[in-house]
């Protein structure tokens, strides 16, 4: 007896071995992700829905398996079916499921039943890892603000070097013409007195052509002076408002190429461009809840703007809680300021020349993807409207709507391309009424 | 000396005077205009509750819950026949609202998503999602989780032409 029991142990040792090796290269190659695999996976599967370090749509994943296992007591056996498909184990009654499905809201989990054991381990050891530490803040003195600063300094040495030198033309002059005098007295030589002729004024008074000639100069100057005064009244060329939220076109449309008919919807259909309303901003700030650290380092150097700051206005405006979530239903209109504004006679329509004609806003609005801060680039005059419409050639082809006029006017004029102007487009009736 | 007075004392932050001010501004309401008369003291408003933009035939009827996006996903069809379809007009939408996430080919790497800006959107192709035209137009007219909406920026007939392109990138994506 005892025999045969020794007999059946020692043949069972090898497997008692083999499953001890099992389940410990098991456990190893389940702790053994490749994070940086892991993370490949991780933004293109999940970071919609989660970030590491603060709850979006799902919770944050940092450190979710040993959470997990500390908190609820729960394995990676169940993290795989859940990752797999929640929605099945949210079915089967589970309870720590259900809990969580129920605290966010019943929101169902994209379900990745082609995720491999290999590739949740690599997620899993992505999430394991410890936060990065935030990145010493370089100093003042980094590149861009050191080409500035150089600009400026080098700029007041010059003109500083200059004045510097004028005094020294100065100074040369006089001391030249003391050593000079001194000569002539040294020599004996009589500097002829200044005869006391009349003062230079009364010459002047004198000379009546000269009078007549300055003062027709002179009213001419003032003329052309109050003239260009007058005729810059109303134009706002240049204005360039404080904004309530600092809003930067040079990030927007520039960097991040967001397109303007992104925001500017309305510009495709109606009169107006319109301003966004905050709902399409939340369209990337729901995920966009900070700048990137070049970005706000740069803002704060370059353009002394706390951009993350700003960022926070946004969701005050919105009503948006970070912490939650969700919306407050706390909203405040922001007070953008207008810039571009015609007078009230006049009437411009933005679809007539964005889809019609398809002018670039950049034709009329300037370089508005470099724009830190909008202003008005167009003076906004009437001349400046009619020389485009003398000048600008109407798109008349694949327009069904301009083959007859086209055909009637080309005639008329003898042209193959009809301007704008030749259209009507002078006639003061388009514009006023 | 008179000139760099003058000069000095325009400042860009404030707007420039007006001759005649009563033809500049308007006596009616001015589109961004705010005022007292208004809930707010804005002049943009919300339109009416049920009001119905025109051009767009009938209110959505489906709802903004999993089981409206399942059932949008299951029956909803596009209401364009092929001669209504415009490609090259779908295609302008999707570039100016969509593809600055999803890219132009739609594989999910727009603009924002080569930049690290804004992460995990899908592929078209992708098989655990399997989109229909029903579900992409109930994406776009409510969003999903990350995504926002999109039904303020396009009407129901761009949106079925920016769904009908999508399915075409799809179909290229899964060739
Ligand atoms: C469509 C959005 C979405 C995507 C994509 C998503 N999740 Fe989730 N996830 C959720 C939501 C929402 C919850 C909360 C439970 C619920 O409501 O279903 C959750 C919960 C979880 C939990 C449980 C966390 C806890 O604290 O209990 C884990 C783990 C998890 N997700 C992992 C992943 C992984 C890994 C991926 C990528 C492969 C992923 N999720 C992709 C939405 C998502
Ligand atoms: C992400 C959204 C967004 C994009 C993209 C965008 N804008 Fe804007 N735009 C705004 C906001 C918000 C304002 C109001 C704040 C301001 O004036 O700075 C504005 C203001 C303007 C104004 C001034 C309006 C006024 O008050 O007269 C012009 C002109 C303008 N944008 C043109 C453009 C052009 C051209 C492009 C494309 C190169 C563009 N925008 C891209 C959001 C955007
Ligand atoms: C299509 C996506 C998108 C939309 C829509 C959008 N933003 Fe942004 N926003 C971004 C990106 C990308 C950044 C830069 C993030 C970075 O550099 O890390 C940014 C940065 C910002 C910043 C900080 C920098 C700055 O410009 O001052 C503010 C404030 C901001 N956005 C406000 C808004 C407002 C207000 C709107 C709505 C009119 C809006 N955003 C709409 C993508 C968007
Ligand atoms: C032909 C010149 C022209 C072009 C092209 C143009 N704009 Fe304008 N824009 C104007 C004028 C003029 C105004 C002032 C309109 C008014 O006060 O009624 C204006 C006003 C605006 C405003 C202020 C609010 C409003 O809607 O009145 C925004 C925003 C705007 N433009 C954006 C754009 C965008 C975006 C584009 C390109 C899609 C564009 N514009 C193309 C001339 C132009
Ligand atoms: C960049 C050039 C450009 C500028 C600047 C411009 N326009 Fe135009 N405009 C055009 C073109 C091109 C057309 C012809 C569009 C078409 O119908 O195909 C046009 C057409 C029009 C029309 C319709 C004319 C018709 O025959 O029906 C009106 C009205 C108009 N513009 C008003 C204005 C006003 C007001 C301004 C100044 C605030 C202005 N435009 C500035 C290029 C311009
Ligand atoms: C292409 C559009 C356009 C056409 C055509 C046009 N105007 Fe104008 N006009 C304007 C705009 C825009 C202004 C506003 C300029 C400003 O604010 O500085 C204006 C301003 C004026 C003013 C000056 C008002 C003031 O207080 O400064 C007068 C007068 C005027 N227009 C008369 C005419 C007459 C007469 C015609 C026909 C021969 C005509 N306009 C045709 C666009 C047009
Ligand atoms: C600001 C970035 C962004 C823009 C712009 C955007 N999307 Fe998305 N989209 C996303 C994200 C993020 C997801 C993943 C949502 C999730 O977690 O399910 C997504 C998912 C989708 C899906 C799959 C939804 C499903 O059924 O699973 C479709 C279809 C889609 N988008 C279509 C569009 C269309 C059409 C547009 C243009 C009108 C658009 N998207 C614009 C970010 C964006």
């Amino acid at each position: 007896m005892i025999q045969v029991i020794y007999r059946q142990l020692a043949s069972k040792i090898p497997y008692l071995g083999l499953v001890i090796l099992l389940t410990f290269t098991t456990s190893l190659t389940a702790q053994e992700g490749d994070p940086a695999k892991g993370k490949t996976l991780y933004n293109t599967n999940c970071a919609a829905c989660h970030q590491l370090d603060r709850k979006m749509t799902g919770p944050a994943l940092r450190n979710v398996e040993a959470r997990l296992a500390e908190e609820q007591g729960l394995d990676r056996e169940w993290l795989n079916k859940w990752i797999r498909n929640s929605a099945g184990l949210i079915k089967s009654g589970d309870a720590y499921a259900n809990q969580i499905y129920n605290e966010y809201n019943q929101v169902a989990m994209t379900a990745f039943p082609q995720l491999s054991d290999q590739d949740i381990s690599d997620i899993l050891a992505y999430t394991a890892e410890p936060k990065a530490e935030p990145a010493p803040t370089p100093g003042p003195d980094t590149g861009g603000t050191g080409g500035q600063v150089e600009g400026g300094i080098s700029n007041k040495l010059i003109l500083g070097a200059l004045a510097i030198l004028f005094a020294l033309l100065a100074i040369a002059l006089v001391l030249v013409r003391q050593t000079l005098n001194r000569f002539a007295e040294e020599k004996g030589v009589e500097i002829a007195a200044q005869d006391k002729g009349l003062p230079i004024w009364k010459a002047f008074v004198k000379n009546q052509f000269l009078v007549l000639v300055s003062v027709i100069f002179l009213m001419l100057a003032s003329a052309y002076f109050v003239y260009g005064y007058l005729s810059q009244i109303g134009v706002d060329q240049g204005y360039e408002p404080v904004q309530p939220i600092h809003y930067s076109h040079r990030i927007h449309a520039g960097e991040n190429g967001i397109d303007c008919k992104y925001c500017h919807s309305s510009a495709r259909v109606s009169k107006h461009s319109g301003i966004p309303s905050l709902n399409i901003c939340m369209n990337c700030h729901k995920s966009i809840y900070q700048v990137a650290e070049e970005t706000q380092q740069m803002g704060i150097d370059e353009y002394g703007v706390d951009y993350n700051a700003e960022i926070q206005k946004l969701y005050k405006a919105v009503g948006w809680d970070e912490d939650e979530q969700q919306y407050t239903g706390e909203t405040q209109p922001v007070k953008w300021v207008r810039i571009h504004n015609l007078p009230d006679f006049a009437y411009f329509n933005h679809s007539q020349h964005v889809s019609v004609a398809g002018v670039q806003c950049q034709t009329c609005h300037g370089p508005v993807e470099e724009m830190e801060v909008m202003y008005q680039h167009a003076p906004l005059t009437m001349g400046w409207c009619i020389n485009c419409h003398r000048e600008t050639n109407v798109k008349v082809e694949d327009n069904a709507y301009y083959t007859k006029i086209h055909e009637q006017l080309s005639k008329k004029y003898g042209v193959d391309k009809l301007t704008a102007a030749q259209m009507g487009g002078l006639e003061c009736g388009k514009c006023h009424y | 000396m008179v000139f760099a007075s003058v000069v000095s004392c325009q400042k860009n932050s404030r707007p420039n005077y007006q001759f005649m001010p009563n033809m500049y501004e308007p006596v009616s309401y001015e589109a961004y205009q705010e005022s007292d008369a208004f809930p707010g003291g804005v002049e943009a408003q919300l339109p009416a509750e049920g009001s119905i933009p025109r051009g767009d035939h009938m209110p959505f009827e489906i709802e903004n819950t999993n089981a409206g996006y399942e059932l949008a996903k299951a029956t909803l069809q596009s209401p364009l026949d092929s001669t209504q379809i415009d490609s090259p007009r779908g295609g302008q939408l999707y570039d100016i609202y969509c593809g600055i996430c999803h890219g132009r080919n739609g594989k999910g790497q727009g603009t924002l998503v080569k930049r690290e800006k804004i992460l995990g959107v899908p592929s078209y192709d992708d098989a655990g999602r399997a989109i229909t035209a029903g579900s992409i137009y109930h994406t776009i007219y409510y969003g999903k989780n990350a995504m926002g909406s999109y039904a303020n920026q396009l009407n129901e007939e761009e949106r079925w032409q920016v769904v009908d392109y999508v399915l075409k990138l799809k179909a290229d994506l899964e060739k």
